[in-house]
């Protein structure tokens, strides 16, 4: 899948990954996919909320390590 | 507002560190998510949004027993202590990688956060205008139960 913009959110706590996503979902185009990774483990539900919420969707996500990164489209 | 935008209203009213997180967090969070969000800085809460004060809060090391250092009350009144129990607050926080208040209060305002100050608390602790931060609406209880009613979550923190 074609990423448009990436962002790294590692190491950041809450609420830190949720703003720089709402961040650069803000600067993209609709249907554009950012990329996020982060390394805090309550991020996996604090972005499924915010996506929710937001009716941006995660159209992937996956797992390396300590890494998650997600995929999100705005909408 | 639409019927569809959901609306956090918060009140802060104390002015330690720890009680500093929590309405500027879920503020900006909740702008993140869409919402429109309010914080209604009352009493000790205006030290949150006060110049002078705001780099600087600090953590109680009295009457709080589950502050930094799980000290006696007894040691909690020795001189200093207030500034160990901040230090190892903020040295957690830094640990963890959180962002400091400072910051917070720049993402509230990036993320168009209203942030009032209460008026009779500020005239009575002697607050003036111009000694909080900039972008700050002043009102009082009647403003903000405006924003309140309207809103989906609401707060006293």
């Amino acid at each position: 899948m074609n990423v448009d913009n990436s962002i790294d959110c590692k190491g950041l706590a809450c609420p830190e990954p949720i703003l720089h996503t709402k961040m650069a979902i803000n600067k993209m185009e609709s249907g554009q996919i950012l990329e996020v990774f982060t390394t805090d483990p309550g991020s996996i539900n604090d972005m499924a909320a915010w996506s929710r919420r937001t009716k941006n969707p995660i159209v992937d996500k996956s797992e390396d390590g300590d890494v998650f990164r997600f995929l999100i489209q705005k909408a | 507002m639409s019927e569809e935008t959901k609306s956090i209203a918060l009140v802060a009213s104390k002015g330690t560190l720890d009680q500093a997180y929590p309405p500027l967090i879920l503020a900006s969070t909740g702008a993140a998510m869409d919402m429109e969000a309010a914080i209604f800085f009352t009493f000790y809460g205006l030290d949150i949004i006060h110049k002078d004060k705001y780099k600087n809060l600090k953590v109680a090391p009295l009457a709080n027993p589950a502050a930094p250092m799980p000290v006696p009350n007894i040691v909690g009144v020795l001189p200093g202590m207030t500034y160990a129990a901040t230090w190892m607050m903020n040295d957690w926080m830094s640990k963890a990688n959180v962002a400091t208040i400072p910051k917070l209060i720049e993402q509230c305002q990036m993320a168009g956060v209203r942030m009032i100050g209460c008026q009779m608390t500020m005239d009575v602790m002697g607050v003036k205008r111009s000694d909080l931060i900039d972008g700050i609406e002043l009102g009082g209880a009647a403003m903000f139960l405006d924003f309140a009613a309207d809103s989906d979550i609401n707060m006293f923190i």
